[in-house]
């Protein structure tokens, strides 16, 4: 299957990463340790999927690192206000919603460029909330908050299960649905698709409030993991977002790409940096050899529509 | 007669097997203007290409100066005085005038100090022998497009042309400014400069050319003094050409009226005033000259440039187009020329592009069946004859020809009551070429309403019904296929109104 080449080799990499800790560090895929890895990073899974979504359409949001945190003391301050945790989901979700929608406002119908349109609301966001904050963390939050009032042993289970069906939604209306559809022609030729009675535009700001819905959704998953919510949350998610997202195969170009694929993305670039202390390593070299995965990613992804385009170049000649 | 300054002998050159210059000659003298003229891909842009040395000849020689050109490059071509100004002007919009004069005549390595002053008075000179007033230090952005050109005539003086190509420099001049063009021109003229002047407007040419070349086809037909070639002339030799091609076309009985344009406009796309109608069996030709707003008068039809005023009637009702998708649903398909751009989405399989304009006929509740999805794109595979492993592959490994079918495919699948077609068949090989002449009689014959635009006359005249023939973003005439000729059209396109000509 050469469509799915990157994502094979992603799921390569880490089959081989597994096999070294296997044997070298047994210890890593203990019970605890793995659910500890799963709870940090599937709040970087949720963003990491409306991300993929943005980058199909050949946009880019930088801005959910700071709509993140928002929105994690946003559901702090609805939980404490004692709204039952529905609401408070609900509630972060329509603030990443509406920080969303005006990132895809900003990028659709005035036309700035995404990345200085999230650039932009990405610094005024943080400031802004520092401001608001004025740096305190927001403390003293109900019972029913932390581990949405679950057992420390259930929760993960849940938070796995609401992985997985975000994760299959998204991955199937992408496939089946027309909506998935358009993501991928307007991210190929906007042109094209806006000849072919797509609306383009709209189509874009809705990736960009969608996306932004998911971070609020993503930020209460990760505000309940502790007793206090930081004001400085997401300091560094987007990287690490689209990191997961590029490390996936998704064209940064627009496009082509798969949920399958930034899921194993955000898998490899999670367990490749705990992995570095199991095996001895300092953890210094972390952040290193998480560059050298997303420049290895990038070449190889380079190599190949290099490959296919030549080959597309050779069939348009025979004409 | 003194030796010319630019000869060009039997000049033929090739792309991807089709001929565009067939053992073209042509000469300059020094101190004359010698027209080029001829129809959309008779080649003259391949034969100035030649001449600058942007591509190379497959054989033929080329003399200039005296120094016979083996192998032209545009360094070698600049070095003996050859220069060219395009229709578009090629400035770097956030330099200044200086600054673009400058790279375009200085040489020497990055350590070169600049001499801002030396620059600046040198540019202020070559812009006055120009024949303009322009303030060296202006952004060139902010130029108005004669002054562009007149920036470029500069670059040219100054890097002492005397074989000076000037492709089509009126067509974004009003006629004070053509004036003062003609007159930087006759003053190059008087200083022993060779002009190849390519024009659209036939009556420029006979004002200022000495000696006119026609090309057809990739063949210089004739060159005549300017003197014994009036505008009738002209346009014999450019047309001169019989409909050696066969077509499929067969007699449809017309049926209802199934659009109608009333006074359309657009003033984004420069469409204006433009009325006709198109009935369901009609194949009707849209002609006219690059840049005469047919593309324009499609887009404005589809939505994706909306009219702003006048009416556009739908089987016989009132509709109001402002987006594709309005288009779409009121069954209008819109196959456009760029298929590259605007057509096939090369990353996606030949399913996904056939069904990409009417997923609803695939689709329940927003859910693609894809079963559903592949009979259709097998359908389209197997009636267009679409040369492809399956439905599945990619639409980027097809050649031209295929995609073009693909596209084509997108919008048969829309079962559209009109369906526009613009240059269906260019850079498509010939078996495609009259499978999709078939088809379009075909789907006439099921009570489609087909409007087709084409630069190929033969292709115009040998397919269409009726033929509206357009000319500054408007209808000029609309001929019937009885009446029209290949001299009546071209003459239209021209700007040529003799009364007796006009529908």
């Amino acid at each position: 299957m050469k469509r799915y080449s990157q994502e094979i080799s992603v799921a390569i990499a880490i089959a081989v990463l597994a096999a070294v800790l296997a044997f070298a560090a047994p210890s890593y895929f203990s019970h605890e340790n793995l659910a500890d890895l799963f709870l940090s990073n599937m709040p970087v899974l949720v963003v990491a999927i409306g991300m993929t979504l943005v980058v199909l359409t050949a946009e880019i949001d930088v801005s959910v690192g700071s709509i993140f945190a928002i929105c994690g003391v946003a559901a702090g301050v609805i939980a404490k206000a004692g709204a039952p945790m529905l609401v408070v989901c609900l509630g972060a979700c329509a603030i990443g919603a509406a920080l969303g929608a005006l990132n895809g406002a900003l990028v659709a119908y005035v036309r700035i460029p995404s990345i200085v349109v999230t650039l932009a609301t990405m610094t005024a966001l943080r400031d802004g909330l520092r401001w608001a904050t004025q740096g305190a963390w927001i403390a003293d939050l109900p019972p029913s908050f932390q581990w949405f009032g679950l057992a420390q042993s259930t929760y993960p289970i849940a938070a796995l299960a609401t992985a997985v069906a975000l994760v299959g939604a998204t991955a199937w209306g992408l496939r089946h649905l027309a909506a998935g559809r358009a993501i991928y022609a307007t991210g190929s030729n906007a042109e094209a698709a806006r000849v072919a009675g797509i609306h383009t535009h709209r189509l874009v700001f809705l990736v960009f409030l969608f996306t932004g819905a998911l971070t609020g959704f993503a930020a209460v998953f990760n505000s309940v993991r502790f007793n206090q919510i930081p004001s400085n949350a997401g300091l560094g998610l987007e990287l690490k977002v689209i990191a997961a997202v590029v490390v996936g195969g998704t064209a940064i170009t627009g496009g082509r790409g798969s949920i399958a694929g930034t899921v194993l993305g955000v898998i490899l670039l999670g367990a490749i940096g705990p992995a570095l202390t199991f095996l001895g390593t300092s953890a210094y070299w972390e952040q290193a050899l998480q560059g050298v995965v997303i420049i290895a990613a990038i070449v190889i992804e380079a190599l190949r529509s290099r490959a296919e385009r030549r080959a597309a170049g050779l069939a348009a000649h025979r004409v | 007669m003194p030796t010319p300054i630019l000869i060009a002998q039997s000049i033929t050159k090739s792309f991807e097997g089709v001929r565009a210059l067939k053992g073209v000659s042509f000469d300059l003298q020094g101190g004359e203007v010698h027209a080029l003229i001829g129809e959309n891909g008779a080649g003259k842009s391949t034969l100035i290409k030649v001449m600058t040395g942007a591509i190379t000849a497959d054989s033929g020689a080329l003399v200039i100066k005296g120094h016979a050109v083996a192998h032209n490059n545009p360094s070698l071509a600049r070095s003996l005085g050859v220069a060219a100004i395009y229709q578009q002007p090629s400035l770097f919009p956030h330099l200044t005038v200086t600054e673009n004069i400058a790279l375009a005549l200085e040489q020497g390595d990055g350590r070169r100090r600049v001499d801002w002053k030396a620059r600046g008075e040198s540019a202020r000179e070559l812009l006055a022998r120009a024949g303009a007033l322009i303030d060296p230090g202006r952004l060139a952005s902010t130029l108005s497009m004669p002054e562009q050109q007149i920036v470029e005539i500069a670059k040219a003086i100054g890097a002492n042309a005397k074989i000076l190509i000037m492709d089509e420099p009126t067509a974004s001049l009003t006629d004070r400014e053509v004036e003062s063009l003609f007159k930087v021109i006759a003053e190059l003229k008087s200083q022993g400069v060779g002009i190849i002047y390519i024009s659209h407007r036939l009556e420029e040419i006979a004002r200022i050319a000495d000696r006119i070349t026609v090309l057809r086809d990739g063949e210089a037909i004739a060159t005549r003094d300017a003197r014994q070639c009036d505008r009738a002339q002209m346009i014999q030799l450019m047309v001169g050409r019989a409909v050696n091609s066969v077509f499929p076309k067969r007699d449809v009985r017309r049926g209802e009226v199934a659009l109608v344009l009333h006074g359309v406009s657009s003033r984004a796309a420069g469409v204006s005033n433009v009325s006709l109608e198109v009935r369901q069996g009609e194949i009707l030709g849209i002609a006219g000259l690059v840049g005469s707003g047919r593309t324009q008068l499609a887009e404005t039809i589809f939505g994706l440039t909306p009219a702003d005023s006048g009416e556009i009637l739908l089987g016989g009702k009132a509709v109001r187009v402002s987006a594709p998708a309005d288009a779409i649903r009121n069954g209008i398909a819109y196959v456009p020329e760029d298929r590259r751009k605007h057509g096939v989405v090369l990353e996606m399989p030949i399913s996904a592009n056939t069904s990409l304009a009417n997923l609803k006929a695939v689709a329940r509740a927003g859910l693609i069946d894809s079963s559903e999805e592949d009979e259709l794109a097998d359908r389209f595979i197997h009636q267009l004859r679409i040369k492809a492993s399956s439905a599945h592959a990619t639409a980027g490994t097809l050649s031209g020809g295929n995609q073009q079918k693909v596209a084509l495919s997108r919008w048969l699948a829309t079962n559209p009551k009109i369906l526009i077609l613009d240059e269906p068949t260019q850079g498509v090989d010939v078996g495609s070429k009259s499978e999709i002449h078939s088809l379009m009689v075909e789907l006439a014959e099921r009570g489609m309403a087909v409007i087709m635009i084409s630069s190929e006359l033969p292709e115009i005249l040998g397919m269409s019904d009726r033929i509206a023939v357009m000319r500054n973003g408007t209808v000029a005439a609309i001929l019937s296929r009885e009446e029209s000729t290949q001299s009546k059209i071209l003459s239209l396109a021209f700007g040529h109104t003799r009364s007796e000509e006009v529908a």
